[in-house]
């Protein structure tokens, strides 16, 4: 069975029409890409995936697993294993790193009938993913992402990615904002999490990051709509012509 | 999945859990406030002569400002005119006449306490508190007088400091709000019934936490409890009090009086956990909690901190004030206050600087939901003697949801050019963004909320005792069920 299924998805926000029948099959331990200029509606599917409730679906159908994605709130969504790396993360003042994200998987553990971890042993695990991520062991107490810098906050993300160890990671322009040294240290800790029965979506304007964290499969979306979809070698294809070019070419995606 | 959602909806459906009645027998005085109530009250408790004459005075006085209709009404507080002669002004549990052991305490009154999660028994003693409870209008039990009293610390009841030590009430009853103060506090010292007296001598740092446990359980009676605690030179204390009350349709009243006395190097630290019965979702019923609190720094390099985590009563009217008056002497508020449903809570302090060098801090969070209004009023006065006086004040304001108010007025008064004043003050609405991103962690809405209030009360929590502290955080995530929809 496939991880996630997307049928002719159609979302509306503030009246307009941003999605306007997406297609997509992610089956488990794939990467895919998606690529496509502003405005064409990237940030609100991965909004939409990870159930923002104030993007309204108004037709279309997504079974995550099986089960019916669009019925889940978002913690719900959050408890069967899908993880959204904001692009923009949020700073939560007074609540130290360490205790929210254990608050966090601790949900996710009690959804599963598992039980909560506390905070002895959470701690080595806890330390081994900041050494993944590169990360000071200070920022373990510092409230949730304030005054965190920008690379910072990034780094946050994919270091919660890493211990929550969702099934669907989907990943929202984690590359902006970076530099170099950042970008490559992000995708060490995303790679590090590839594995046969966890996929990812990376959405990313820029074919900088792919080098980094190589797709199975790329799909450009335009308007609404994705228009194109190929292999890694289409990242490096949308780099040299512009998407321009592409969003002329449209054509249905394979199924 | 549907175990989450059953989960939201049975906490948002969650009623006032401390609303139960105890079947206690009482004894009270018949409704209405006049001389020969006084007479009865003060008899009631053998008091000395001093105390009924100072009690009539207080009576005598609060006649006059009933007659000029001198009731505040400044407060960003609405609520209909009280009617003072349909309140009976004492219930006490029906007793035997004295209590000498535990175990002569009513054991129902015991099962209320346990009911309350407040085991009168030796438990405490590991936790390091020595709990005063007051039922009703008295004092029922002190647990740990004689570990105290070795270390000549004195803690007991009101009433049995009026009787005990009735030069050391004499001294420093009303020495701090006179009679005269407000309308509410001449209420109080006419009618007072009982409340906790604390003393610590030179030099002790008292190795416990003193606490009371305050409870209104019988219907139609308001509270009228009042509490002195004097920290003598060089001396320390810290102080807790918890309060409930059952579920009752009608408003009760509930008129205290704090006095705070510390003299030459003496520190007291006074922290007050209030979850009154807040009325229902359609704001029936509920305590008016009008409580005049405030403490005299009276020695050089004393200290007063004041600590509240305000989350009950219908009405709250409420102004934890510090005098610094000893040079160096230093005064603290902490507050965090929280209105649901149709909660309205005006509340502050007042810092009087008149010694030098003297500092105060502020730190104010108002949590607003529901139709909840939340006001701060706070004053800060610098007086022409108090050279080289600070302030800092930081006055934030949390709003949940679209139907509820917050409200600052500060009032500012300084009188001498090398004074520093600090003010800081922020409104924000716990935002949608926030929100999504704890959800979106695996976090339901309501942990999301409370997690969010919670880090934004911290810097309050920080000043609370440990284990009053996690009791807070508890109790400020009850009261905010159901507050999102």
């Amino acid at each position: 069975m496939s991880l996630l299924e997307i049928k002719d998805l159609k979302v509306r926000v503030d009246n307009h029409d941003i999605l306007k029948g997406i297609n997509l099959t992610v089956n488990p331990g794939e990467v895919h890409s998606i690529m496509g200029p502003n405005g064409s509606g990237k940030s609100t599917l991965a909004q939409v995936l990870a159930r923002r409730e104030a993007y309204a679906v108004t037709g279309g159908e997504v079974l995550f697993n099986g089960k019916d994605l669009l019925a889940m709130k978002p913690e719900e969504a959050a408890c069967e294993g899908i993880f959204l790396a904001f692009q923009y993360p949020v700073e939560i003042p007074g609540i130290g790193n360490a205790y929210f994200l254990r608050s966090a998987l601790n949900a996710v553990r009690k959804y599963h009938g598992q039980d909560e971890m506390d905070a002895m042993d959470f701690l080595p695990l806890f330390r081994e993913k900041l050494k993944l991520l590169d990360m000071d062991e200070k920022l373990m107490n510092r409230s949730v992402n304030e005054g965190f810098s920008g690379g910072e906050k990034k780094r946050n993300e994919i270091l919660q990615m890493a211990v929550l160890q969702p099934r669907l990671a989907i990943l929202d322009e984690t590359d902006s904002g970076l530099d170099i040294d950042a970008l490559k240290i992000v995708s060490k800790g995303v790679n590090a999490m590839r594995s046969p029965d966890r996929a990812m979506i990376v959405v990313t304007h820029y074919q900088r990051l792919l080098n980094e964290i190589v797709p199975d499969f790329v799909h450009v979306l335009a308007n609404g709509r994705i228009v194109k979809s190929g292999g890694p070698e289409l990242a490096l294809e949308l780099e040299e012509k512009g998407y321009a070019e592409i969003e002329d070419t449209r054509q249905p995606m394979p199924a | 999945m549907s175990t989450n959602v059953d989960t939201i909806r049975d906490l948002a459906e969650r009623e006032y859990k401390w609303g139960f009645i105890s079947n206690i027998e009482e004894d009270r005085v018949p409704k209405g406030l006049n001389e020969e109530t006084i007479r009865l009250i003060s008899a009631k408790k053998q008091e000395p002569e001093f105390m009924l004459e100072w009690r009539l005075k207080a009576y005598r006085h609060w006649m006059s400002l009933e007659a000029s209709q001198a009731e505040p009404k400044w407060a960003n507080v609405k609520y209909p005119p009280i009617n003072y002669q349909d309140i009976a002004y004492y219930s006490a549990p029906k007793q035997k006449p004295k209590l000498e052991s535990m175990e002569q305490v009513d054991p129902e009154l015991l099962r209320t306490y346990e009911k309350l999660g407040i085991p009168l028994q030796e438990q405490k003693l590991f936790a390091g508190v020595a709990v005063d409870a007051v039922f009703d209008s008295v004092s029922v039990a002190t647990t740990f007088k004689g570990k105290l009293a070795e270390m000549g610390i004195i803690f007991c009841s009101f009433s049995e400091a009026v009787r005990n030590h009735p030069e050391l009430v004499q001294k420093y009853l009303g020495s701090v709000v006179p009679y005269t103060d407000n309308f509410f506090a001449t209420l109080n010292s006419a009618v007072f019934t009982d409340g906790s007296f604390v003393y610590v001598p030179k030099g002790v740092r008292c190795p416990l936490e003193l606490s009371t446990y305050f409870r209104i359980n019988a219907a139609e009676t308001g509270q009228f409890e009042r509490t002195l605690i004097v920290a003598d030179e060089g001396a320390s204390v810290s102080y807790l009090e918890g309060c409930t009350a059952p579920i009752r349709d009608e408003n009760q009243l509930h008129a205290a009086v704090v006095e705070l006395v510390a003299l030459d190097n003496a520190q007291i630290k006074y922290s007050t956990v209030q979850n009154w019965y807040p009325g229902d979702k359609q704001g029936k019923g509920g305590i008016y909690n009008f409580v005049t609190k405030r403490g005299s720094c009276r020695g050089v390099n004393s200290k007063i901190s004041w600590t509240q985590v305000e989350t009950g009563s219908a009405i709250t009217w409420k102004y934890p004030s510090c005098i610094l008056q000893g040079d160096n002497s230093v005064g603290e508020f902490y507050s965090v206050a929280l209105t649901n449903n149709y909660q309205q809570a005006d509340t502050g302090t007042k810092m009087i600087h008149l010694g030098k060098n003297t500092r105060s801090t502020i730190v104010s969070k108002g949590i607003s939901a529901g139709h909840g209004q939340n006001t701060y009023r706070g004053q800060v006065k610098i007086l022409k003697g108090a050279t080289g006086a600070r302030n800092y004040t930081q006055c934030d304001s949390l709003l949940i949801g679209d139907k509820c108010g917050a409200h600052t007025f500060p009032y500012i008064d300084v009188r001498n050019a090398s004074a520093r004043m600090e003010h800081e003050a922020s409104t924000s609405k716990i935002g949608e963004d926030q929100m999504f991103y704890l959800r979106q962690r695996g976090l339901t809405a309501e942990d999301a909320v409370s997690m969010i209030v919670n880090g934004f009360c911290k810097r309050v929590f920080r000043e609370l005792p440990m284990e009053f502290a996690v009791e807070a955080q508890k109790l400020l995530s009850v009261s905010l069920e159901g507050s999102v929809g």
